[in-house]
């Protein structure tokens, strides 16, 4: 890791103080943030361009009415819920992380995101079967309830599953969750059986996760409810801390253990769920952001989960940019981009850090 | 006032506390003894609230079932026998989570003294990790006494609970850390420790617990309870006390003890 190799002496210098670091970082990312939204704005399939249409704009020119649809319909939705996606999926991560006191617990990768997913696909494909009623009262939140309700099922079962007297087994915990995961697929492939035609295209991009169906619709179901947690997650940062000594000793500092556990679960659970509603399963975003974070600025998650939000974003966008213009005009599914950087990136832990299974 | 009466902990199919009273004061060193299994841990983790009990037990008059937990984690610190850690923290790191209690004045410099306090200064910046046991071992204490520094507080004592803090320790810092002890009890403040050396535990401690399968043998001063018939019922060994000729305690050593049963058969 050349950034953390390059950073490290620094922090030993401070003598292992490393929140004025992180406090950089934080300003930093944002910087990043900020230009790799505009230049996902500008850069696409077709040859729209944010800053020849703000030249227009300052010049008293209309808008094209098509340079106003690829701005404004196609890739500022795009670009809002990759932000949010990015932000969600990260600082979930981190905080099924400091749950699990493991840094391998991925919410894809444990069988959380496929709970949500599960979540999902019944509300697509057995939501018309809902009374009127209810389906008029939940509206667009439908599919994102439904995933909160399969996401938060997921990481309960996993916790209990995992969590004996106050330790959790990260074997027992990825073992659980592949077998959660494989239930929940079978479910799923059920569903799909006797889905009908539109449902299935539907369907397609939850195996793979992909930003390319954004609408506002979308964003604006699911968008509040992540902005919230995001905004929430702070909140957790001390408990999370106390528990990375163990459950009894977090305790001995006076952290109400079983509400931060409780609410760990719930945020978790609702964040993946919100984001996989819209985007499918994006796997390996939560586990590969905080990891690199925690190289550079540490575990404190004070620290820890602002600067995820910030470096989910910036990377899945970054990935998004990728999915739409290495192929174009067609487009992969980002899902595969992460999986691609990501997957070799937990082997990459795993090698350096074969114990970790055996805590 | 530490005062736990008839305590009874079941774990499992296993009684392994049975209608055992415990008392500990401020101002003392109270020292828990016993052999492997006896119970020591056990006890430890009823006086701190870590599992369920019969009986009662309360700190400075407060019921520690009923106490909400940052109550408590105000008047009393608690270091386990050995903790292990996920991430990789900076040795500062550690030691500024007993900050998360604190509300011990000067909190920027804090760390630095507790961490001066174990004989690790110029530990700050090193991983938690990287450490030997015996260094991890003082580095959680270092963050035990970050949450507690001052002894007393508005006149309320306030407490030390460890277990076997210098198990993994050399010699001299066991020295260091006994005495460390004894200075913070000598100040005010009540501590209460797992001990498994007979000796640093008659040198420091003002009363010892002895514990034999789950049961209280004895609670008075080390030279009262460190005696030969009871020491080795206890330890399933015969034992010799000896006084020592310079220092007014009692010191034992192994050369004279030998295997087997002691002077009376184990119940
Ligand atoms: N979770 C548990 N379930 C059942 N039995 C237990 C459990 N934990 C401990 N025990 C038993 O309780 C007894 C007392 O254990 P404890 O850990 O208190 O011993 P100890 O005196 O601290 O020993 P040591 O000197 O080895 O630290 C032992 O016989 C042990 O086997
Ligand atoms: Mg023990």
């Amino acid at each position: 890791m050349a950034v953390a190799d390059h950073i490290m002496p620094a922090a030993t210098q401070t003598q292992g103080d490393r929140a004025p670091l992180a406090r950089r970082l934080f300003w930093a990312l944002s910087v990043l943030l900020a230009g790799i939204s505009l230049f996902s704005l500008t850069y696409g399939a077709s040859d729209t361009s944010l800053l020849a249409a703000l030249g227009d704009w300052v010049q008293g020119r209309e808008l094209s009415l098509r340079d106003r649809v690829v701005l404004f319909d196609i890739r500022m939705p795009r670009l809002v819920m990759g932000v949010l996606v990015g932000a969600g999926l990260a600082v979930s991560g981190a905080v099924l992380q400091g749950l699990f006191r493991n840094p391998l617990a991925d919410p894809a990768l444990i069988g959380v995101s496929s709970g949500a997913s599960l979540g999902a696909i019944c509300a697509i494909v057995l939501g018309g079967y809902l009374p009127a009623r209810m389906a008029d009262f939940l509206g667009y939140y439908t599919v994102p309830a439904a995933a909160f309700i399969g996401a938060w099922a997921a990481t309960m079962v996993l916790y209990r599953v995992s969590t004996r007297r106050g330790r959790t087994s990260v074997a027992t915990m990825l073992l659980a969750g592949i077998a959660l995961g494989a239930m929940t697929n079978a479910m799923a492939g059920m569903l799909i059986f006797i889905a009908d035609d539109a449902q299935l295209r539907d369907l397609t991009f939850w195996s793979l996760g992909s930003l390319g169906g954004a609408t506002w619709s979308k964003v604006f179901a699911a968008g509040p409810m992540i902005v919230l947690l995001l905004l929430a997650a702070p909140l957790l940062s001390t408990g999370l801390n106390g528990l990375a000594l163990g459950e009894a000793a977090a305790g001995h500092l006076g952290i109400p253990v079983q509400r931060v556990k409780n609410l760990s679960i719930l945020g978790v659970a609702a964040l993946t769920g919100a984001a996989v509603a819209i985007s499918g399963g994006i796997g390996f975003v939560g586990i590969v952001v905080p990891h690199l974070l925690r190289l550079v600025i540490g575990p404190d998650h004070r620290f820890l989960l602002p600067n995820a939000a910030l470096l989910g974003a910036s990377l899945l966008l970054l990935a998004d940019v990728i999915s739409r213009t290495m192929v174009a005009p067609a487009e992969l599914p980002i899902g595969i981009i992460t999986a691609v950087i990501g997957a070799p990136f937990f082997l990459w832990i795993l090698l350096r850090r074969r114990g970790i299974l055996d805590m | 006032m530490l005062i736990a009466k008839d305590i009874g902990v079941r774990l499992g199919d296993n009684q392994v506390l049975r209608d055992l009273t415990f008392t500990a004061r401020p101002g003392e060193l109270t020292a828990i003894v016993g052999p492997n299994g006896s119970g020591k841990t056990t006890l430890l983790r009823a006086l701190t609230g870590d599992v369920e009990f019969d009986g009662a037990i309360s700190l400075s008059r407060h019921d520690i079932r009923t106490t909400p937990p940052w109550k408590l984690a105000a008047t009393r610190g608690v270091l386990p026998q050995s903790t292990p850690m996920a991430f990789p923290f900076t040795v500062l790191e550690v030691v500024r989570l007993g900050l998360i209690a604190g509300i011990g004045a000067d909190r920027a410099a804090l760390p630095h003294r507790a961490l001066a306090a174990v004989d690790l200064a110029g530990f700050e910046g090193r991983f938690y990790q990287e450490l030997s046991g015996g260094e991890q071992q003082r580095v959680q204490l270092a963050r035990v006494l970050c949450q507690i520094w001052e002894p007393v507080v508005a006149g309320e004592p306030r407490w030390l609970f460890l277990d076997e803090p210098v198990a993994s320790l050399d010699i001299g810092h066991q020295l260091t850390v006994m005495q460390l002890a004894h200075d913070y009890a000598k100040a005010g403040g009540g501590v209460v420790a797992v001990m498994h050396d007979l000796n640093l535990t008659a040198m420091f401690a003002d009363s010892v617990a002895l514990i034999h399968n789950g049961a209280l043998v004895r609670q008075d001063t080390p030279a009262k309870v460190f005696n030969d018939h009871d020491l080795s019922v206890a330890y399933g060994c015969a034992l010799r006390v000896n006084e020592t000729p310079v220092f007014d305690s009692t010191f034992l050593l192994p050369h004279t003890a030998s295997t087997g049963p002691g002077p009376a058969h184990r119940p």
